[in-house]
């Protein structure tokens, strides 16, 4: 390095105050995350929107715009009504039973002292476990004639025989296979993997209303019922909010169980698990209908923006005591 | 009222006698241990069911035998030499540590410079970033499929990473975790002369561990356990993922359940393996991200 350039280099700092310094060192260091924003995340969302206006081809100039065709079309569409009955079904089967669960399991886990870290561990561990390998389980256990379920079925039969009340006994069922059961039988599945979720957050939220809270209203002669009521759930409130939004946004986008747990049948008995989800991908990738996925992936988005900003709403207004 | 009287006494006797206090309890806790057991049975079953399944034969596993009469390790030997199994385990692991890799690095970066630097338009890049969460993957498989088959990413390494390589969430995460640091700190460190970016390496990194330890966690599983992008863009068998490839294996198996238990076994038992040993940390992980983040 010559002397000349040094001292070149130096006014040209000497220019920059240090604030202007700072931002562009600023603006270096978000260089290429900004890229990877824009082309990653906005520029697709935005494609979406295009796309879903327009009839799909390989090549951008054979695509024919079409305005709100697609939207107009999943009004009528039966099969997209069924997904997006199931998907609203999904949310309100599995967000109340986890979050219910959840509560119980860790109220009843801050009442033990002993083992309460290894219960915590055994609860969390399918929320972790890869849901698709979780589905083949679960869909193993559920088989019509082979599956666990049938079979404890069965031996309770023959128990209830062998002691002569034979009114007991409940009959084998066809689970995945029954178009009445099959969505109940997958919302199981979800709530068993996502109760450890709200177990731990729950835990952590219970461990941190103040003891004092509990012993202030205890003198005041509150029994169980109004210190859960008044002091547990208003403190709880956050946690229970933040639950509430990411196990609704969850059941909204579920896709990976729904494929595996009944995979000669994709969302079968008669759609009656086709989620919007799947509906999406089958449309896409199966029929290359991408315009018109691309719409309904737009209507998943503005359910989920809906959801969000009524989180915003409830967590920014003042706790009820 | 006498009651109300009574209760205050009972309780300030309570509070003197913890022991006559553990007594009273003795019942509720034995109940709260009862019903925690029976749950546990319920969450461990699927695992300790699909285990024996994977260990017993053919012919077996369709009898209703509950335990294998003999433990054959013959399902796991068939699907690894039927399938590309290790293959799909090495893409898994490739993926996986690579986009952590990436996820560390630029989320705590871009996390530092929104929490602890001053530059115009900083509001701006956050809010952007941020809204960025509300957007769900499916909507943008469609648009990164069109993109890969356009630039020739379908079926490599780079289509199956690029989606997760800064995930906005992280971002937000690791600029909270910024943000308790105090800002006092950087401008010493800046009067002594540390570069822009050592400030970032070696001061701000090393005081935001724990945040890290989560993020990295939840980035690495995130990764593994993936389905729907995967499935889309892997499209030969030896470019499949764990999940794509066990999915896909188990739909051709038919009712070979003890083969597509054995394939279920080795895609949960490293999960689980990991988790009991990273246990505390990953469950501190969920607590920090879901009730402080």
């Amino acid at each position: 390095m010559t002397g000349q350039s040094g001292s070149q280099r130096r006014s040209t700092r000497a220019r920059l105050t240090l604030s202007q310094r700072e931002a562009v060192y600023a603006y270096l260091f978000l260089l290429v995350p900004l890229v990877f924003f824009a082309t990653i995340r906005f520029w697709p969302a935005i494609q979406s929107f295009r796309l879903s206006l327009f009839t799909w081809h390989v090549d951008p100039a054979r695509r024919v715009f079409i305005g709100a065709q697609y939207y107009q079309e999943m009004l009528t569409n039966p099969v997209f009504h069924r997904a997006l009955t199931n998907t609203l079904l999904y949310a309100l089967i599995t967000v109340p039973a986890s979050i219910a669960l959840g509560l119980l399991i860790a109220i009843l886990l801050q009442a033990i002292t002993t083992g309460r870290g290894w219960y915590r561990a055994i609860y969390f561990a399918p929320y972790i476990t890869p849901a698709v390998a979780i589905a083949w389980v679960w869909g193993w256990m559920y088989n019509v004639n082979f599956g666990i379920f049938n079979r404890l079925i069965l031996s309770w039969w023959d128990f209830v025989e062998g002691i002569g009340a034979p009114w007991l006994a409940i009959d084998p069922q066809r689970f995945l296979r029954d178009p009445e059961l099959a969505l109940p039988a997958v919302a199981v599945v979800i709530i068993w993997q996502q109760l450890g979720f709200q177990v731990v957050i729950f835990l952590a939220g219970l461990q941190g209303i103040p003891r004092v809270y509990y012993e202030a209203a205890r003198i005041d002669g509150a029994n169980p019922w109004q210190l859960f009521r008044h002091v547990t759930i208003p403190l709880l409130n956050p946690v229970l909010v933040f639950a509430v939004v990411i196990t609704t946004i969850n059941a909204l986008q579920l896709f990976d169980q729904i494929v595996n747990i009944n995979f000669t049948d994709q969302g079968g008995p008669l759609n009656r698990t086709l989620s919007i989800a799947l509906y999406m991908y089958q449309e896409a990738f199966g029929r290359a209908r991408l315009g018109y996925a691309a719409a309904v992936t737009v209507v998943l988005f503005v359910l989920i923006l809906a959801i969000t900003l009524i989180q915003l709403r409830l967590t920014q207004r003042r706790v009820e005591y | 009222m006498l009651p109300e009287g009574r209760r205050l006494r009972q309780d300030l006797d309570a509070s003197v006698r913890p022991v006559r206090v553990r007594r009273r309890l003795n019942g509720w806790t034995l109940l709260a241990y009862a019903l925690l057991s029976a749950g546990a049975v319920l969450m461990v079953f699927p695992f300790v069911w699909m285990l024996l399944s994977s260990f017993k034969d053919a012919r077996e596993v369709l009898s209703p035998a509950i335990v294998p009469s003999r433990f054959t390790l013959a399902s796991y030997i068939e699907v690894l030499t039927r399938t590309a199994f290790p293959r799909w385990f090495l893409n898994s692991l490739i993926v996986a540590v690579l986009n952590t890799a990436s996820v560390l690095f630029f989320c705590a970066l871009v996390g530092y410079v929104l929490a602890r630097m001053r530059f115009p338009g900083k509001n701006l890049i956050f809010i952007a970033i941020l809204s960025t969460l509300m957007v769900p993957t499916e909507m943008l498989v469609i648009p990164w499929f069109v993109m890969s088959a356009q630039f020739g990413w379908v079926d490599t390494y780079w289509g199956l990473l690029f989606p997760g390589l800064i995930p906005g969430f992280g971002v937000f995460l690791m600029r909270q975790f910024f943000l308790t640091l105090p800002r006092d700190l950087f401008d010493a460190g800046r009067i002594d002369g540390v570069s822009e970016f050592g400030l970032f390496i070696r001061i701000g990194l090393p005081l935001v561990g724990p945040g890290l330890a989560a993020l990295g966690i939840f980035a690495f599983i995130g990764n593994w356990n993936a389905f729907l992008w995967p499935l889309i863009v892997a499209q030969s068998a030896h470019m499949r993922t764990v999940p794509v490839g066990i999915a896909l294996f188990s739909g051709e198996a038919g009712s070979a359940w003890h083969l597509i238990m054995a394939t279920s076994s080795m895609a949960i038992i490293p999960v689980l393996i990991v988790f009991i040993i990273f246990q505390r940390q990953i469950i501190e992980g969920v607590v920090l991200t879901g009730v402080k983040g």
